[in-house]
């Protein structure tokens, strides 16, 4: 009834093959764009913004990143922690090298940096596969993580072994450091997630993302078809870590602003974008949306229920999270192993229809 | 011989005393894989659940107490008994097999047929819920466990061995507590093998690891044989949960320990036992000579961390299917 496609005719090839193809569709994108950029950033505050708006932004750039790897080119990752450790440092050392230079740029080279060194992580997906190549990426965990913790020169031989970001302008306004505004950080972060959604959309319904998924799907017979797994894989690589690398630089910059490398980015990071991406929906850029939006919410939402509402320990809250999680992970995958976007898109069939039975 | 060269030596055997530990959890990993390809990343988690289990049950904590304090006010945490060590490890063994039950039963029973990296994702959603669950129940200090292993260095190894070197030499050092893990893990590859080899059951669960519809089409049901599988790998886990837990403590970093286990299964191949002994002291000894020689010298140590990893790493590229795997056929 609401959502149909009678009338929406297309006369072109370039509106046959725009990303959003029903004009229901479309009017939604941009009202969710406008609601975004002009109204959330009047009303944000300080709360909000740190504990639901920053996270969400910046775990669905790197679930974004994660989903391209597995979800689109069926590499498993369990080094997305690692990962997001290089772009923040790289974001670090360039910034403290060269502090007249625009962060904005420097986030986008951390992205650069991080997307050379997972591709090198990425080189042994070309000889070993599944839960071989998952192991392989906790090597480039453990490794990263550990290098960042011994060799001082990637925090400026600081004697705490932190890396603190100083403050940085766009445009005249705070976005890093202590002393920013809810909404400045928050239409930074927003700036790159819709640049990486938009490019990751458009990457993925194009000829890149289809050798990817045919990577995916059977590796051997998309090389018989004539699918070079050596430049498809590589790429899947480079380009997930070009977004988990800004995601991190984000986490670290904007989000954090000091870090130390084994809490922030070790191994649980890794598993929690995973998760995120298993709950939203392997290969969709929806679904790492959705599935960042649902593992930033409910911790919060059991925090408020739990520990605010009931007055339980923070730390059985934390236990029971755990089980919760755990639990969700199993049902997902029983019950809806392609995840939130798969309910979103029944949800969107049943609409098309709805309210006749036909 | 100089000094040096018998604290190699010394730190040869500490490492092999450290891959026994981790070819116990490995073997756990490759006992699952073999018979339902299920790559069980929860086995860690596994021990740490066991050994918390075993601690409760000996000390009479009351399961939930947190819980239930939070929610009716009360003030409960002991029994106020204590069980002897035996009869705790039964119990807790009791409670494995009810574990794998429940597993099998509410979980993998829904996933037949997925591919076996859903399988994995789902494993990581186990072992994030036993980890809650395993807290929840027995709450999450760190306890010790005393199940009455001998422990701290052997002076007697120690005496035999102070004449080799000189003086600058003062013998070999190795922990009791690694000497009996050794033991324990030789008795129980020993069992386990003769097990598979000699008894009905292990004969069908090696049928069902060769060829699931042969053996279900002769009778065998898969269903009691992927139970029996995950109740011996909680075995596996509570040994070495025990042997862990004695060592360091019971505690959240004991569930690591199956991260560490992911190299030796590389090494060995997922689906050999004797591979997941070897690479197990392969990579024990690995790790302990490169800290010893190269880590701590040059790199600034704690180079235990990774190094399992990158040889992991470095091994495969050369040999995909590891030491001792089946190798690697695809078909289109």
């Amino acid at each position: 009834m609401f959502y149909r496609e009678a009338g929406d005719f297309k006369t072109s090839y370039a509106k046959d093959s725009q990303t959003f193809p029903i004009k229901f569709d479309r009017w939604r994108y941009y009202l969710v764009l406008a609601v975004a950029f002009l109204v959330i950033p009047f009303i944000i505050n300080d709360y909000w913004a740190n504990a639901v708006f920053l996270p969400f932004l910046i775990y669905a750039i790197a679930a974004i990143g994660l989903n391209i790897l597995t979800g689109y080119a069926g590499q498993v990752s369990l080094g997305t922690g690692g990962f997001m450790a290089v772009g923040a440092y790289a974001t670090y050392k360039l910034t403290t090298a060269f502090p007249d230079i625009n962060i904005a740029i420097h986030i986008f080279l951390a992205g650069g940096i991080t997307a050379a060194v997972v591709t090198l992580f990425g080189l042994p997906s070309l000889r070993i596969k599944g839960f071989y190549l998952a192991v392989a990426t906790l090597a480039a965990q453990f490794f990263l993580v550990w290098l960042f913790n011994k060799v001082s020169w990637f925090y400026n031989y600081s004697a705490s072994g932190q890396i603190n970001m100083p403050e940085r302008e766009v445009f005249g306004v705070l976005v890093t450091g202590p002393n920013t505004q809810a909404w400045a950080t928050y239409l930074f972060c927003l700036v790159f997630v819709v640049f990486a959604g938009v490019v990751a959309r458009n990457m993925t319904r194009g000829s890149l993302g289809r050798r990817w998924m045919s990577i995916r799907d059977m590796d051997i017979a998309a090389e018989i078809i004539g699918v070079n797994p050596l430049t498809a894989k590589l790429s899947a690589f480079a380009i997930s870590g070009f977004f988990v690398g800004i995601s991190g630089a984000l986490f670290f910059s904007v989000y954090l602003g000091a870090v130390e490398v084994g809490e922030a980015f070790g191994i649980n990071k890794s598993f929690l974008v995973l998760f995120m991406i298993i709950i939203g929906g392997l290969g969709s850029i929806f679904g790492s949306f959705a599935g960042a939006a649902f593992m930033v919410l409910l911790p919060v939402l059991l925090k408020n229920v739990l520990v605010g509402g009931m007055g339980w320990d923070t730390a059985l809250a934390a236990h029971l999270e755990f089980v919760i999680v755990g639990a969700l992970i199993i049902i997902f995958l029983i019950a809806e192993p392609h995840g939130l976007a798969q309910l979103w898109r029944v949800a969107k069939e049943k609409l098309r229809l709805w309210p006749f039975p036909h | 011989m100089t000094a040096d060269f018998y604290y190699g030596i010394e730190v040869v055997l500490n490492g092999l005393m450290a891959g026994v530990l981790y070819a116990l959890v490995a073997l756990g990993f490759v006992l699952i894989f073999k018979a339902s390809g299920i790559f069980n990343y929860a086995q860690g988690v596994m021990a740490l659940f066991s050994a918390l289990t075993l601690v409760g049950i000996m000390n009479g904590q009351i399961p939930f107490a947190h819980l239930i304090n939070s929610i009716f006010g009360t003030h409960i945490h002991h029994f106020g008994w204590h069980v002897p060590a035996v009869l705790a490890i039964l119990l807790t063994a009791g409670v494995m097999v009810l574990l794998a039950w429940c597993v099998q039963r509410f979980i993998f029973r829904h996933l037949v047929n997925q591919e076996p990296i859903i399988l994995f994702m789902a494993t990581i959603g186990l072992a994030y819920f036993m980890e809650g669950f395993g807290d929840l129940m027995w709450n999450s200090e760190i306890k010790k466990l005393d199940v009455g292993i001998p422990q701290g260095g052997s002076f007697w190894i120690e005496d035999m061995t102070s004449g080799l070197g000189g003086d600058a030499f003062y013998g070999f050092f190795i922990d009791q507590l690694d000497i009996v893990a050794a033991i324990v893990a030789i008795i129980l590859v020993i069992i386990l093998v003769a097990f598979s080899q000699y008894t009905k059951q292990g004969r069908a669960m090696r049928a069902v690891a060769d060829d699931h519809q042969a053996a279900l089409s002769v009778g065998i049901s898969l269903n009691f044989i992927w139970v029996l599988v995950w109740s011996l790998a909680g075995f596996v886990a509570l040994v070495a949960g025990i042997m862990w837990g004695a060592k360091s403590g019971v505690q959240f970093s004991l569930s690591l320990i199956a991260l560490k286990a992911l190299p030796v299964l590389m090494l060995g191949g997922f689906t050999s036992i004797p591979g997941a002994i070897v690479g197990g002291l392969i990579v024990g000894v690995g790790e302990k000579l490169f800290e010893f020689l190269i880590g701590a010298p040059f790199l600034g140590g704690a180079t235990e961390n990774w190094f399992a990893y990158m040889l992991a790493l470095v091994f495969l590229v050369f040999r995909p299917q590891g030491l001792f795997g089946e190798k690697i056929i695809e078909r289109v």
